[in-house]
């Protein structure tokens, strides 16, 4: 994908040999070949091949109890999952998953960037303390959150009910309507790190001259915001966003941990139903799930970059 | 640079960034701080914010209720060594992609990039099935194996950008020396790179070290079991005990959090310029 951003760097280290690089080479080929074959025959066979398998079943009757009888049943494992009564719901969830954390994460670490951009006294100590949820699994951080939530002892609850907003304690994972509410609160607290991170980056990225250029002219700080930094690292945001929406979206951990999808599978996501599948030994309805997030990823990632990339290139 | 931002603005991004601090850091506080309690105190309402004694009760607990020093034994050893195998071999990948130009470049990118796009979980069934024509079934070499597999796309995409920082005339005044290339690349570039390399390597221990759902699936027994693996069998079961659960998140958290501040200013240089160049 041609998103670069400060340019291609790479290109440059050829540039310096243009007439080497024009004939074919048998030692080059074979540089490449040597120097790339031990990380493709290991992912081919522990990444490629599961997946490719597992991919296939989607079309056959695949239970973990039953492996002997495997039968191909072309479009059944999808016809089950559309007809299941959960099927909706979790559709749902996971739209609402991935809007209600992306948007507050966007947005918050947006502005913890804009605060880390200029430099201070211990703005790098600053750094390495608020940026540790990276180093941290979601899985661990559902486990936290978890803790927290909890309804007798959990210490929100506790805070809640000191400071008056809520006069008894609330069973934040055990109610049907909170608690989606609170998984997306532990994941828009994990999530805001990265964006924070990403958004830095690319802020540093934008040349000190044009923001000074713009203030020289008059321009005040919001408007050099709106109208030349964001529009300078547009493409990192478009691109940002975008993974993010695919990983959110491929992230069942904080609500495995949290609530399993429950209660009742009102926090059941795509990827937590997967997990349940799997749990089940159920492979093909795991499978034709993963299809169906896998296709819902790819037509919004098309429409995500049509729309964004055609009022001038990214 | 001269700093011409008023007072207010000042203040306003101090407290803001304070703010958000204090909500970065409190649960880190609060499990750190229940894994301290005495058994008593943990389930005991009001709750307290400070402790009115500390304790090594649900340490102790921890470590005689279960195996959990196996535990981060494992993961300690299976963790170093899918890191490590993993970068080398990611080192060779992301050169090739910095200072060659081919024709299916482009695809081999693609390749690696898909990987981590497709939703994991339908590789285990098919995995489980293979490993157990292997052999490898309940194996910390077979876990191994996967997570070297599971690393290897983005670090060789993350060195590949480091590899673009270094000058290509360092190697090529080394093979004019008289060293192959691989030679140039072991014995002049990797000393340059060291930064960035230790960086991959960190990235990579981490994601090996918190990695849950493969290693539910390949390992059975107790003495294989990783840390997360036990961590999922603690909250699985159907009353969780807050006290020693603490102290295993903690135990777990640290080593991680050590390792990524003392190289986070790399990791981001190394993810930010992946992510970006795509």
């Amino acid at each position: 994908m041609p998103l670069a951003t400060e340019g291609d760097r790479g290109a440059g280290a050829d540039r310096a040999r243009p007439t080497r690089r024009r004939r074919f080479n048998t030692r080059r080929a074979l540089t490449i070949l040597a120097f790339l074959s031990p990380a493709f025959i290991v992912v081919a066979i522990f990444t490629y091949y599961p997946l490719l398998v597992g991919g296939q079943m989607a079309f056959h009757q695949w239970s973990l109890w039953d492996l002997n009888n495997t039968p191909f049943i072309g479009l059944d494992n999808f016809r089950t999952l559309i007809a299941d009564p959960a099927f909706g719901r979790t559709m749902l969830n996971s739209l609402i998953w991935v809007v209600g954390s992306l948007v507050p994460q966007f947005v918050i670490g947006f502005l913890i960037a804009l605060g880390l951009r200029r430099s201070f006294r211990m703005r790098g100590l600053y750094q390495a303390i608020a940026f540790y949820p990276w180093a941290i699994s979601g899985f661990l951080i559902g486990i936290l959150f978890r803790w927290m939530f909890n309804s007798e002892f959990g210490v929100i609850n506790d805070m809640l009910m000191r400071s008056g907003i809520t006069d008894g304690p609330i069973p934040w994972l055990a109610n049907p309507r909170l608690a989606l509410v609170a998984v997306i609160i532990a994941n828009i607290w994990y999530g805001v790190t990265f964006f924070a991170i990403m958004i830095l980056a690319a802020l540093q990225s934008v040349p000190e001259e044009l923001t000074e250029a713009a203030a020289l002219d008059g321009a005040g700080r919001v408007r050099t915001l709106f109208q030349i930094v964001i529009p300078t690292i547009r493409s990192t945001l478009i691109l940002t966003v975008l993974l993010r929406v695919i990983w959110i979206f491929n992230f069942p951990d904080i609500i495995y941990a949290m609530t399993g999808g429950g209660p009742g599978n009102q926090t059941q996501i795509a990827t937590t139903w997967m997990i349940q599948f799997t749990q089940q030994g159920n492979y093909g309805l795991a499978s034709a799930l993963g299809f169906i997030v896998m296709g819902v990823l790819i037509v919004f990632t098309g429409a995500y970059l049509s729309i964004l990339t055609r009022k001038g290139s990214l | 640079m001269i700093n011409r931002d008023p007072l207010s603005l000042k203040i306003f991004r101090a407290v803001g960034l304070s703010v958000w601090l204090i909500i970065t850091l409190f649960p880190l506080y609060w499990v750190l701080l229940t894994s301290f309690k005495p058994a008593n105190q943990i389930a005991e309402y009001p709750v307290r914010y400070w402790p009115r004694e500390f304790s090594f009760e649900n340490y102790i607990r921890l470590f005689s209720t279960s195996n959990f020093g196996q535990y981060i034994w494992n993961s300690l050893l299976v963790s170093a060594t899918a890191a490590s195998v993993a970068t080398v071999i990611a080192l060779l990948s992301g050169y090739v992609l910095s200072r060659f130009e081919f024709r299916s470049k482009g695809a081999v990118m693609v390749a690696f990039l898909v990987t981590q796009m497709v939703p994991a979980f339908i590789a285990l069934g098919p995995l489980y099935q293979m490993f157990v024509k292997l052999g490898l079934v309940d194996s910390r070499f077979g876990l191994v194996l996967v997570y070297i597999a599971m690393t290897i796309p983005f670090s060789a995409i993350m060195l590949r950008g480091f590899f673009d920082n270094v000058p290509d005339s360092l190697e090529e005044a080394a093979m004019v020396d008289g060293l192959t290339r691989f030679g140039a690349l072991w014995r002049v570039l990797v000393p340059v790179m060291r930064p960035g390399i230790i960086a991959t390597f960190i990235f990579n221990f981490v994601n090996c070290w918190n990695e849950l759902f493969l290693s539910v699936t390949l390992i059975q027994s107790t003495g294989n079991r990783t840390i997360p693996t036990a961590l999922n069998s603690f909250i699985s079961s159907f009353n969780i005990e807050w006290g020693p659960m603490s102290a295993a998140a903690v135990l777990t958290i640290l080593p991680t959090m050590v390792l990524f501040a003392f190289a986070s200013r790399w990791i981001v240089a190394g993810l930010t310029q992946g992510a970006t160049k795509g």
